[in-house]
């Protein structure tokens, strides 16, 4: 037998979207190779969403009652189940979280692991991981030489697919490592500025560290009040994180995932941790002074050049244009 | 205490040395700031731009039964390395620039038995503590930490400050300490490429996407009139 654990992530009563894909894959990959997906859950509310994994293929569900939102109780409550049960591969959708545990978990078990995978196919009765390398230029195939083999997902790289079915719910205690009782959440998910809607937009004119300061996002709020109808203002990670544009403008690793018609990127470099949340976008423009800036890779228009001389005329053009 | 993997100092590590640096200065009482590398010969130059932003010394793990180490032998090797040295912090990039991100530090911190945390923007020592702030999944997490730890920061902690001209050329006066995996006690079954539980097999191509347009913006005028054309052109307006 050769069963897939999938790491389950789960917050104020809903499972992750990325780890909902990495059950569906699990259970895809577990029939090709004659196992069972399983999944585990950690931490309060567990319980009440533990049941419906086995919509996606999970055919057990392992809910650990340890503390949530990190990653040391995590690996401790998977290690107790990988070394008690007939594991092969451990799965992980996109996410922070999962990249700190599957780690962890490698170093603990002795395992191999493989991140920022995009694909997982089965060869010769193993499984085999893909992933992007050099900025995407390439797909590496990882094989695993250990008797677990970690598998970590690159954002939304897993379908999320319902095959229906029903998972046994067992319940499993945690014997908490030293360095897990050493780390303890204060606060969890602080939403930081303003409560704004960007994943119903269709056109979303984002900006990066190229604007300079948080005042070059007026640049963008008049961009994409010249477009008027459903557009809205999107951010980086790095801008957020210095406090010029709200939280819940975030796309990215830890933020949004959208799909605009339109998707113009300002002052954005395009690093992976961005492109995942935005690159099925209709259309990509991107306006950068680097013209080596990946971003450039992957836009169907770039403008290499200033974005404080461009955006305003842009602006005004539109404006022109719709009359 | 800090790592770097690279030839040359990797940017993002030059927000974790700024890090040890501001809590040495933010009067903290701080014994000394260690630079620690693992690489080939050229990754020297990655611990002379170390210390002269600021470390007090440095350490540089090479040796030909490490090259080709998958991220978990990696930071087994490198834990023992830091095992030496018996550090009260372990600070890292948030990335390498081969795209290792967020990993290296977990298995670290494994390796050492401390608790760790990735992408801190915000780190405050409060006695035995640390208060960090971080962006996970859901919003911002505060996180109270125990030391010894290990803890990767983002880059939004700090502005890294420019070493002075001064700085660079004692750089070189700096205690480096040359290892190999015999002197850190490295089991070298567990390093190397072939040793590796992460077995790198064939690459391949992507699926390729059509280049896109690209505009150099000369005339300004014209460069918008042509992406108002092209936004047009797909009914974008």
């Amino acid at each position: 037998m050769a069963n897939i654990l999938v790491y389950a992530l789960h917050y104020e009563g809903a499972v992750n979207k990325n780890s909902l894909g990495a059950v569906s894959e699990a259970a895809k990959l577990a029939g090709e190779l004659g196992g069972e997906a399983h999944a585990i859950l950690i931490g309060d509310g567990a319980a009440d969403v533990a049941g419906s994994l086995g919509a996606y293929g999970a055919k057990k569900v392992f809910v650990a009652d340890a503390p949530a939102g990190l990653a040391g109780p995590a690996i401790d409550a998977m290690a107790g189940v990988l070394n008690g049960g007939d594991y092969k591969y451990v799965l992980f959708g996109g996410g922070l979280l999962g990249f700190e545990i599957g780690a962890g978990l490698a170093a603990r078990l002795g395992a191999g692991v493989a991140m920022e995978v995009t694909a997982v196919t089965v060869q010769g009765g193993e499984l085999v991981a893909e992933r992007p390398i050099l900025g995407d230029s390439s797909i590496s195939e990882i094989k695993f030489r250990s008797d677990i083999g970690i598998i970590i997902g690159r954002l939304n790289a897993f379908e999320i697919k319902q095959s229906g079915g029903d998972a046994a719910v067992e319940n499993v205690s945690v014997e908490l490592s030293a360095q897990a009782g050493k780390a303890t959440l204060r606060t969890r998910g602080e939403q930081r500025g303003a409560d704004v809607d960007i994943e119903g937009a269709d056109v979303l004119v984002a900006g990066g560290r190229g604007l300079g300061k948080a005042e070059g996002f007026d640049l963008c709020d008049q961009l994409a009040a010249a477009f008027g109808g459903n557009s809205a203002v999107a951010a980086t990670r790095a801008v957020v994180d210095a406090g010029w544009y709200p939280y819940a403008a975030q796309i990215g690793q830890t933020g949004k995932t959208v799909a605009p018609k339109l998707y113009l990127a300002a002052g954005i470099s395009g690093a992976i941790q961005h492109k995942v949340g935005m690159q099925s976008s209709e259309n990509i423009v991107a306006i950068n002074k680097d013209a080596n800036a990946p971003i450039f890779e992957f836009s169907d228009l770039g403008i290499v050049g200033d974005l404080n001389k461009i955006l305003p005329k842009l602006t005004e053009a539109i404006k022109a244009k719709k009359g | 205490m800090d790592r770097s993997g690279e030839k040359n100092l990797n940017p993002y590590d030059t927000h974790a040395i700024e890090a040890a640096m501001q809590i040495k200065e933010g009067g903290v009482a701080v014994d000394e700031i260690v630079a620690v590398t693992m690489g080939p010969e050229s990754a020297v130059r990655a611990l002379h731009k170390a210390v002269s932003l600021g470390a007090d010394r440095s350490v540089h793990l090479t040796d030909p039964a490490v090259a080709g180490s998958d991220v978990a032998a990696t930071g087994y090797a490198l834990a023992q390395t830091l095992k030496r040295e018996n550090p009260d912090l372990v600070l890292l990039g948030q990335q390498s620039d081969d795209g290792e991100c967020y990993t290296i530090g977990a298995v670290v911190a494994e390796h050492l038995g401390a608790p760790s945390l990735t992408q801190v923007i915000k780190l405050d020592v409060e006695g035995e503590t640390l208060v960090c702030e971080r962006q996970a999944e859901y919003g911002y997490d505060t996180v109270e930490v125990g030391l010894p730890a290990v803890i990767s920061v983002g880059d939004a902690i700090n502005e890294p400050r420019y070493p002075s001209l001064k700085a660079i050329m004692g750089a070189k006066k700096k205690p480096l300490d040359t290892v190999a995996t015999g002197d850190v006690d490295i089991d070298t079954s567990k390093v190397g490429a072939d040793n590796s539980a992460a077995q790198w097999t064939a690459a391949k191509a992507p699926p390729q996407k059509a280049a896109g347009t690209i505009i150099e913006d000369e005339d300004t005028a014209e460069t918008v009139e042509k992406i108002v054309a092209w936004l047009d052109e797909r009914k974008l307006i």
